[in-house]
């Protein structure tokens, strides 16, 4: 089944073209749409919205198409901006209540459904209080819930981790994780970090100056690499812990290297490839070992960067990769 | 969610503890006049402070009072006095009112669409299934709706006040019904103006001025110039004059085609081909304020 289906879709103003070609297939679940400030990201949300007509090429979203059926499409979807859009004179339940009787709800259904709405997005007593003194955290939780009031199939997220701090981060991206496990909602969500969407998302869609980069489902990208960064504490036996685990990792024969420099406590952080399971136990041996205590051993994740400077590298290994990355070069 | 519970053996299906968790909507959708209806209620609602804060009351229903109470005393006087007419005639009262309804204006079309403008809340509407003539209908309407509220309801207690003093039932129900048709172009032709200017200026403090200096000033303008006209003995172009403010286009239809008698300087009723000129630009400033919301919000849109 597929929730957006888009055909060689473009969009062109008269000084730029927004969405070159564009085609691309996206199925249920929590799809990601990574691209640099610019890349097309909302203006492909206003053509899948029926708002915006497409120079060439179609689109369909949910089977109806946004060209004719831009109405039948919004009273099945929700959108929820990227820029503040929250009046601050009202409270989140009035306002929430009026937005889900635009989406066409009876007044009794749009009471109940804002209460519930409000509760699974984390907001209780203050919901009564005007938005004015709500936190950036709060504000983004409103907009959330105005956007799924209405339960809709699809919800599209512009940018919903923007201006939040990493808990609230967390917390957001937990959270629309939920709309699909738990809701049964799709969700296209958008980002300009490709690292926050990884961890939350089923399948993301890379677009680059209009044109789709790469189109594959997240476990490729962390089954391929996993890069696991360790910090050890430093102990009498050994001043200088991190360097005892490279030479004694180095002599179990697993390479090392260190985080690139200029950051703040690069010197103190291993990088090191993980083969498996075995890996992780290995580290912990040879920090235990030792003597040393272990600070620190996450997962890294790609950067937007790397796809953009890999994507050769990536395409061969690459099966679910759609048709068109060949647009992006 | 569904966090789940088992209090017993696990065969005990019926004797888990289920957080309902999320539940869908299944039930009807109403789709676009619905939530056309929805906004009008409630922007017409928000035009008398109705659900928003008790400081946003304060002043639509101050001008509220102050234009009915005038009407109450005249009526109070006039059945007092054994009157066989009302001191004001209906059709005079909103002219005679004009500054209170300007005001009443200048203060609820920027509330209605400026906020929306302002907090960026436009994209949600055209996000969901209502169009950008939906929602200017939907404000148009409401606004005009208030208004007409504001200046029908002190006619009305004039009305009811001339039936209770036994004034002819005939005459007063005439006049009354022409009164109605007056304010209710005047309603849709305030509304229009008082919309195009607040959708324009998204900061409430502007939409305000603007608003009070094309209703008010330009009505002391116009007043003005016809004064002139009139001690220059130009009569003829009085009504020519009256074609540029609000508040004389009202007067010059009213005065041509409603029974009632100019108020400008010199009390030069308008012929009937002025009038019609008049009603023809009323019209065209309704039609024209329409036209301009609706290209407005196309360029606002997401």
């Amino acid at each position: 089944m597929t929730v957006i289906a888009t055909e060689s879709l473009s969009k062109r103003f008269p000084r730029v073209t927004a969405l070159d070609r564009l085609s691309v297939d996206i199925g249920p679940g929590v799809t990601g749409l990574v691209g640099a400030n610019g890349a097309g990201k909302s203006t492909l949300i206003k053509i899948l919205l029926g708002l915006s007509p497409a120079s060439e090429g179609r689109a369909e979203v949910l089977g109806l198409d946004v060209a004719t059926q831009g109405g039948a499409i919004r009273e099945r979807v929700g959108y929820m901006p990227e820029h503040d859009c929250l009046p601050p004179d009202v409270s989140a339940t009035e306002f929430v209540v009026h937005m889900a009787r635009m989406s066409g709800l009876p007044p009794t259904a749009a009471r109940e459904r804002t209460a519930d709405t409000l509760r699974h997005v984390g907001l209780y007593e203050e919901r009564y209080r005007p938005i004015g003194g709500y936190s950036t955290g709060m504000k983004q939780r409103v907009k959330l819930a105005q956007a799924l009031v209405h339960d809709p199939q699809l919800v599209f997220l512009d940018e919903p981790t923007n201006g939040l701090d990493p808990v609230g981060r967390d917390e957001m991206l937990g959270l629309i994780r939920r709309i699909h496990t738990d809701f049964g909602i799709s969700v296209l969500v958008t980002s300009h970090l490709l690292g926050e969407l990884e961890r939350t998302c089923d399948h993301v869609v890379v677009i680059d100056g209009g044109k789709l980069l790469r189109s594959s489902s997240t476990t490729d990208f962390t089954q391929t690499t996993t890069t696991l960064a360790i910090e050890v504490t430093d102990s009498d036996a050994h001043p200088d812990g991190t360097r005892a685990v490279r030479d004694a990792l180095h002599a179990r024969g697993v390479d090392t290297h260190a985080e690139g420099a200029g950051l703040p406590g690069a010197g103190h952080i291993l990088l090191l490839t993980a083969q498996g399971e075995e890996t992780y136990d290995l580290v912990r041996d040879v920090v235990a070992d030792l003597g040393l205590g272990l600070v620190r051993m996450e997962q890294r994740r790609h950067h937007i960067s790397e796809v953009f400077t890999g994507t050769d590298e990536q395409n061969s290994n690459d099966e679910q990769r759609k048709e068109a990355v060949g647009h992006g070069g | 969610m569904a966090v789940e519970q088992p209090l017993t053996s696990p065969a005990g299906d019926q004797t888990r503890i289920h957080d309902i968790g999320y539940r869908g909507y299944d039930g009807p959708r109403l789709g676009r006049a619905y939530a056309r209806r929805s906004l009008y209620s409630q922007s017409l609602r928000g035009a008398y402070g109705l659900g928003r804060s008790a400081k946003s009351k304060v002043l639509p229903m101050l001008l509220f009072a102050v234009m009915c109470v005038p009407a109450a005393i005249m009526v109070a006087v006039a059945v007092a006095t054994k009157a066989h007419e009302l001191p004001v005639a209906y059709t005079r009262y909103a002219i005679m009112m004009q500054a209170v309804i300007s005001l009443y204006v200048a203060a609820q079309a920027p509330q209605s669409v400026s906020r929306d403008l302002r907090f960026k809340t436009v994209p949600l509407y055209f996000s969901r299934p209502i169009e950008t003539a939906d929602y200017v209908r939907a404000k148009f309407a409401s606004l005009a709706s208030a208004i007409f509220i504001l200046t029908a309801a002190p006619l009305l207690v004039m009305y009811v006040g001339a039936l209770l003093s036994k004034l002819g039932f005939a005459h007063q129900t005439k006049q009354f019904a022409e009164g109605l048709v007056s304010v209710a172009l005047l309603s849709l032709l305030f509304a229009g103006i008082g919309l195009v200017i607040a959708a324009v200026t998204p900061r409430r403090g502007f939409g305000i001025a603007a608003v009070i200096a094309v209703m008010i000033i330009s009505y002391g303008a116009v007043s003005t110039l016809q004064a002139i006209a009139d001690v220059q003995n130009h009569s003829g172009v009085i009504p020519w004059i009256g074609l540029f403010s609000p508040v004389t286009l009202i007067d010059g239809v009213q005065s041509a085609f409603l029974g009632a008698t100019a108020r400008n300087p010199g009390a030069v009723d308008p012929s009937t081909a002025q009038g019609v000129v008049y009603v023809l630009v009323v019209l065209a400033l309704i039609a024209g304020s329409y036209g301009l919301l609706v290209r407005r919000y196309k360029k606002v849109g997401l």
